[in-house]
Formats: C-alpha cells, sequence, structure tokens
C-alpha cells in the first residue's frame, strides 16, 4: 500500500523510536507490562504504516457502498440516512406492550422491536406447568393471535418495520404477523421486518430451541422460501453474534461463530434447492457492542469484509446485495453493573458510538438499570437520547467510516478478520456449524473466554469501574419496574376464554393438516397461516411440531 | 483425606443465561469442589430429585429470569420434602435487593448478585455446608 523507499526509511525511523522509548522506560516504566484489549488480544504501544505494509487499498478497505464494503454498506451512510433507532421492548400483556410501542413511536423510535416472554419463546402456552412464574417477565406473552392483534393495535404494519426476537417458533409467530397484517388490509409484499430466527446460537449461547437439528433448519429454509416468494422485503433470520459474545466470547469468536453460523444457513438454503441471490440478500445479522471502542469498530469492519468474501468465493453470489451484511447492533448487557448503575450510561455511550462508527445498520441501546431489574420507562428515554445524542451533536455522523486508515484500526480489522476466519476453518474441518454446537466444541471455546475473563476481574488485571475498583457504598435502587404476577392469572383466564369460543372443529381440522405438512417436505408457512387463523395456540402448534420432529437434548458442558 | 463438597448447580426457569451459572460451576470445581451442572431449563422436581440422588452438600441455582419468587421458594419446599434439609441452598443472578428478604424466608441462604466475585460465594459455601 505504500512506497518501497518510504517503507525502509520508516523502519528505520520506528527503529530510533522504540529505542528513545526503551530508554525512559527505565525510569518511567509503563502502567502495565502488557495491554491487552477487550478481548484480550496484546495492544501494541503504536501502529505505523508499517503494520500495512502488504496491504492493499482497493483490495482491502476500498469505497463504502462497494465490494469488500468494509466501509459499509451503503455509498454515503448517514450522511443519507440515520440507522434505525430499534428500542427492544414488550413486557407482561400485549395491551401494556402496545402502550410501550406508541410510546416509543411517540418518541422519536423508527423501528418497532419486540421482545417475548420466555414461554413463548420456547412454544409454550401460558397456562403450561413449565410456564409458572415466567408469563410476561422478560417480554409479552402471545398465546394466540388474538394476543398479536391487541399487541399492534392502531400501528399500522406497512408504516413500521418490526422486528421480532424468536427462534425456535419463529414460523408460527411470522404465520401471526402476516395474519394480523391481513386483517388490516395489508398484503404480505408490504410488510417490512425481521425475525431472528437463528436457532444454532439458541444452542451455543441463548437457550430457547426446542427442536433438533436437522428439523429446526428446515423449519428455516422453509421461512426463506416462502419469504422470497410472498414477504420479499422481510428480512428472514439475523444471524446473531449478540449472545455468543454475552455469553463471554472474544470479539473475534464473535465474528468466526456467527459468519460460521451464518455459513450453515447459506449451504442449508442451498441444499434445500434455493439460489443463493435469492434469498441472500434478506440475511442480516446482529452484533454486540462492548467497552473497547476501537476493537469493536475494527470487529464490524472485519465481519463485513470476511463476509463479503465468503459470498462471492465461497458461494459465488452475484448480486451485490447477497454479499452486503446488514447488521442491527445492541449494546452489551453483560458490561452493565449493578454498582452504581447511573454509570451504565457512560458505557452505552461508548458502545453507541462503537456501533456508529463501526456503520451498524440499526442499534438498541440498553438502560442503565438493566442488571437489576427490566428498564422502567424513563431509564429506556435515556438510552434512546443517547443514540440521538450520537447522531445530532457528536459529529460522528458526517463522513463515512472515520477511522478507516488509523493504522491501529486496519490493523486490528485484519486481525479480527484473520482469526475469524481461522475458527471458520476449523469448523469446518469438523463438519461445520452445526457438527461443531454438538461437539461442544463452540460453547468450550466461549467458556474458557468468559472464565478467564472473570478470573482476570477478580485479580484486578481487569477493571470494571464501581465493581473491583472504585467502589462506594450504596442503598437499595428504587423505582425498578416489576411486572405484576397477577399477569400470568389473566393470561391464562384469556387462554380459557378462547379456547371456548373459537371454532374447535377448524382448530382440529388445521392442526391435523399441519402434521401432514411436517411429516412430509412440503413448506410448512401455508398450513401454519391457516392454523394461526383458527386461533389454534401458539402451544398447540408447537406441541403439533414437537410431536413430529422431537425435541432438543442439549449437551451439558462446563 | 476430607471429602470435597459436592454441589448441585442448578439452572431453573425458562432463561437460557447460563454463563453466570458455567462459571461459578467452573469456579467451584478449580476451588476442589465436586459439582453436578444441571443444564437448562430444570423443573423445582428436577432440581431436587438431582440433589437427593446425587447426595450434594449445597443446591447452587441460578436464575435470570425474573421467576425467582416463584420457582426458588418451591424448590425449598420440596428439599425440606424430601429430606434434604440439611442441603445449603444459594443462589444468584438477577434478583432484585426488595426479594431477597422474601427469598430469605424462604429458605435461600445467601443470593449472590451481579458483580459477586466468585471467591465471595466459595467461602460461602465452605463456611455454611453442614457436614
Amino acid at each position: 500500500m505504500y512506497d518501497e523507499k518510504k517503507m525502509m526509511g520508516l523502519k528505520e525511523e520506528l527503529g530510533l523510536y522504540n529505542g528513545r522509548v526503551e530508554k525512559s522506560l527505565a525510569r518511567f516504566p509503563e502502567r502495565k507490562e502488557v495491554f491487552y484489549s477487550g478481548s484480550k488480544e496484546e495492544v501494541n504501544r503504536l501502529y505505523t504504516p508499517l503494520d500495512l505494509e502488504d496491504q492493499d487499498f482497493g483490495e482491502s478497505i476500498g469505497f463504502p457502498g462497494s465490494y469488500p464494503y468494509t466501509r459499509g454498506v451503503q455509498p454515503n451512510m448517514y450522511r443519507g440516512r440515520l440507522w434505525t433507532m430499534r428500542m427492544y421492548a414488550g413486557f407482561a400483556t400485549a395491551e401494556e406492550s402496545n402502550q410501550r410501542y406508541k410510546f416509543l413511536v411517540e418518541q422519536g423510535s423508527s423501528g418497532l422491536s419486540v421482545a417475548f416472554d420466555l414461554p413463548t419463546q420456547i412454544g409454550y402456552d401460558s397456562d403450561h406447568d413449565l410456564s409458572e412464574g415466567e408469563v410476561g417477565k422478560v417480554g409479552v406473552a402471545i398465546d394466540s393471535l388474538m394476543d398479536m392483534e391487541v399487541l399492534f393495535d392502531g400501528i399500522p404494519l406497512d408504516k413500521v418495520s418490526t422486528s421480532m426476537t424468536i427462534n425456535a417458533p419463529a414460523a408460527v409467530l411470522l404465520a401471526m404477523y402476516i395474519a394480523v397484517a391481513e386483517k388490516q388490509g395489508i398484503s404480505a409484499e408490504k410488510l417490512r421486518g425481521t425475525i431472528q430466527n437463528d436457532i444454532l446460537k439458541e444452542y451455543i449461547a441463548r437457550g430457547t430451541y426446542i427442536f433438533p437439528t436437522e428439523p429446526s433448519m428446515r423449519l428455516i429454509t422453509d421461512i426463506f422460501a416462502y419469504c422470497s416468494e410472498h414477504v420479499p422485503q422481510w428480512n428472514t433470520i439475523s444471524i446473531s453474534g449478540y449472545h455468543i459474545r454475552e455469553a463471554g466470547s472474544t470479539a473475534a469468536q464473535e465474528v468466526g461463530f456467527t459468519l460460521a453460523d451464518g455459513i450453515a444457513y447459506v449451504e442449508a438454503a442451498l441444499e434445500a434447492g434455493l439460489l443463493i441471490d435469492d434469498f441472500a440478500p434478506r440475511l442480516s445479522f446482529f452484533f454486540n457492542a462492548h467497552n473497547d471502542l476501537l476493537e469493536e469498530v475494527a470487529k464490524y469492519r472485519a465481519a463485513r469484509r470476511l463476509w463479503a468474501r465468503i459470498m462471492k468465493e465461497r458461494f459465488d453470489a452475484k448480486d451485490p446485495k447477497s454479499m452486503m451484511m446488514k447488521f442491527h447492533t445492541q449494546t452489551a448487557g453483560s458490561t452493565l453493573t449493578a454498582q452504581q448503575s447511573e454509570n451504565n450510561i457512560v458505557r452505552v455511550t461508548i458502545q453507541t458510538l462503537a456501533a456508529v462508527l463501526g456503520g451498524t445498520q440499526s442499534l438498541h441501546t440498553n438502560s442503565k438499570d438493566e442488571a437489576l431489574a427490566l428498564p422502567t420507562e424513563e431509564s429506556v428515554r435515556t438510552a434512546l437520547r443517547t443514540q440521538q445524542i450520537v447522531a445530532h451533536e457528536s459529529g460522528v455522523t458526517n463522513t463515512v467510516d472515520p477511522l478507516a486508515g488509523s493504522y491501529y484500526i486496519e490493523a486490528k480489522t485484519n486481525e479480527i478478520e484473520e482469526e475469524a476466519m481461522e475458527y471458520i476453518r476449523r469448523i469446518d474441518d469438523l463438519g461445520g456449524a452445526a457438527k461443531a454446537i454438538d461437539d461442544g466444541f463452540i460453547q468450550r471455546e466461549i467458556m474458557d473466554a468468559a472464565y478467564s475473563y472473570q478470573k482476570d476481574v477478580e485479580n484486578e488485571e481487569a477493571i470494571v469501574v464501581g465493581v473491583n475498583k472504585y467502589q462506594v457504598e450504596e442503598s437499595t435502587p428504587q423505582n425498578l419496574l416489576r411486572v405484576d404476577p397477577i399477569v400470568g392469572e389473566n393470561q391464562k383466564e384469556k387462554l380459557r376464554l378462547l379456547r371456548s369460543a373459537r371454532d374447535q372443529e377448524a382448530v382440529d381440522q388445521a392442526l391435523a393438516h399441519l402434521k401432514t405438512v411436517a411429516q412430509e417436505d412440503e413448506n410448512v408457512m401455508p398450513a401454519l397461516l391457516v392454523a394461526v387463523k383458527t386461533y389454534a395456540t401458539l402451544g398447540e402448534i408447537t406441541d403439533v411440531l414437537r410431536e413430529v420432529f422431537g425435541e432438543y437434548k442439549q449437551a451439558v458442558i462446563i | 483425606m476430607e471429602k470435597p463438597i459436592r454441589v448441585l448447580v442448578g439452572k431453573p426457569g425458562l432463561d437460557g443465561h447460563d454463563r453466570g451459572a458455567k462459571v461459578i460451576a467452573r469456579a467451584l470445581r478449580d476451588a476442589g469442589m465436586e459439582v453436578i451442572y444441571t443444564g437448562l431449563r430444570q423443573t423445582a422436581e428436577q432440581i431436587v430429585h438431582a440433589a437427593i440422588q446425587e447426595d450434594v452438600d449445597c443446591v447452587a441455582v441460578s436464575i435470570l429470569s425474573g421467576a425467582h419468587n416463584t420457582l426458588l421458594p418451591k424448590i425449598n419446599e420440596l428439599l425440606i420434602k424430601e429430606g434434604g434439609e440439611d442441603i445449603l441452598f444459594v443462589a444468584g443472578g438477577v434478583i432484585p435487593e426488595a426479594d431477597i428478604p422474601f427469598l430469605k424466608e424462604h429458605g435461600v441462604k445467601a443470593i449472590f448478585t451481579p458483580g459477586t466475585p466468585t471467591t465471595v460465594s466459595i467461602r460461602f459455601i465452605e463456611e455454611h455446608v453442614k457436614r
């Protein structure tokens, strides 16, 4: 990338510089022997053009909006349109969540993001034994189309884009969403949004799996196929590194494991007979934003470049949209501290900057009180304001990829890409992501990193302000959000009424038909649409699929 | 030589956040204890059954779903019912301060909230198991 003669001169200069520093170190030693990034990669004192000597600008950095998209997927990025400020929300009942969505839209949130409670995510109705104590806790309880109608009441589905954090039963919830739109008189082609639909990371890190790997992959490819024909603007999967990172992985592992999952989905879809450029443009990604600002920026850039290369070189994609990695970001819940929780606003600000300087397409910012409980409306507002301040006051949105060309950022981008690629190679050798998960390889690598970090915190090699340094005595935090336990009872009552009011014969017929379809290799989406419209419950539908597909058994790895 | 302390690390409820459970399982193991980890989504019955079966000295559960006020008292009740009243019962996770007195009344001997060093939990278990 640079002139050879000048590089020779630079090498000499660098030698002299190092000499000068070494000399002063005898008298003024540095704060640490070795400096590490947030992911415990060694960081050098100084980076120079020598670190980028072999790099070709066009091949590896290039221009935003062009292959390999290191600098972003749009040519002018936030000068054109800011990222979507998408706050993940949902709790208690559909009625209350509906209120929160309307509040967020009024506050300037530009997309909805639905959090479901755990029974919904695992396909149990609110009156199931395992749902006890969990209904409406971490998200909204959806038992049937009736709840979904309430959830989106008064929200025109052709005007908003909706992201739904739903995985194992994603096909069912998507069918409900399409059915609600239909009732609003909106056709499926007009719907915009995302379902997470990423089962592999559920096995790895997040835990809301239901079915074994193979039928789960089939449900995913059924969704790909159905949406490419009927819901063309829908992002059919959000391949997620977020939870992998939350589980304790490093930045490079986050990229490596997420892209390995991405490869597995692409391969499954190709095997199901889909054409790469028919579905790849609708793949989207989801990453974490941690505190090490520069490492995180490099991570996003590395992920974008690596995905573009994989799509082009490995899968022979032709459509540039297939090569563009679009991603959502969420700030890191695991970095929030229960101690001196006000400090979390500062952490979230740094993480927001990381995501924006890294070129994210949408962002959720966590609230300061999330290490203690679900966030209150006030703390959610501050979190949203953090994004708005970065967008409108910080100035970082005025130019595209402003950190490009920093010797450190570019060197770090290369380093993360190489390390992630090395993980992908190892996973290929193990037979792909699904196999590497069954073997426990991915989970073990993450756990090793998580445990090593915990030890560093306890040895004070890693400083967490307010936790292992600068502690104060604190009084019990006030004003935390509590979900009324009556929610579970109300939801059960609603179910009872629903079951007595609906046309049971239609339900039975629809479920029997779904069973037949699931047993064969026909696409399940049309049968699911019919079933949800009869007000068959999520639990009833999932039970049919459980019966046909069986359930996943987790390998317990510590 | 003294027999090592046996601990069942359990994950009740439906949440899949097992980083805490796994980190504590490793830390207890590194501290010389014998550790059995149940894996995700265990009912109170399954946890108590495993604790009795494995003849453990301590049941340590991790919960981040918000269902602690329902599930932890249930585990305590079952422990007593199944003859495990001598088993030390501790918990960790995202549990608001305000819920701690209630949980302590229901047999949870200690609650380790986010940011607790593993050494603190280890020491508590070492000092409080009945042997």
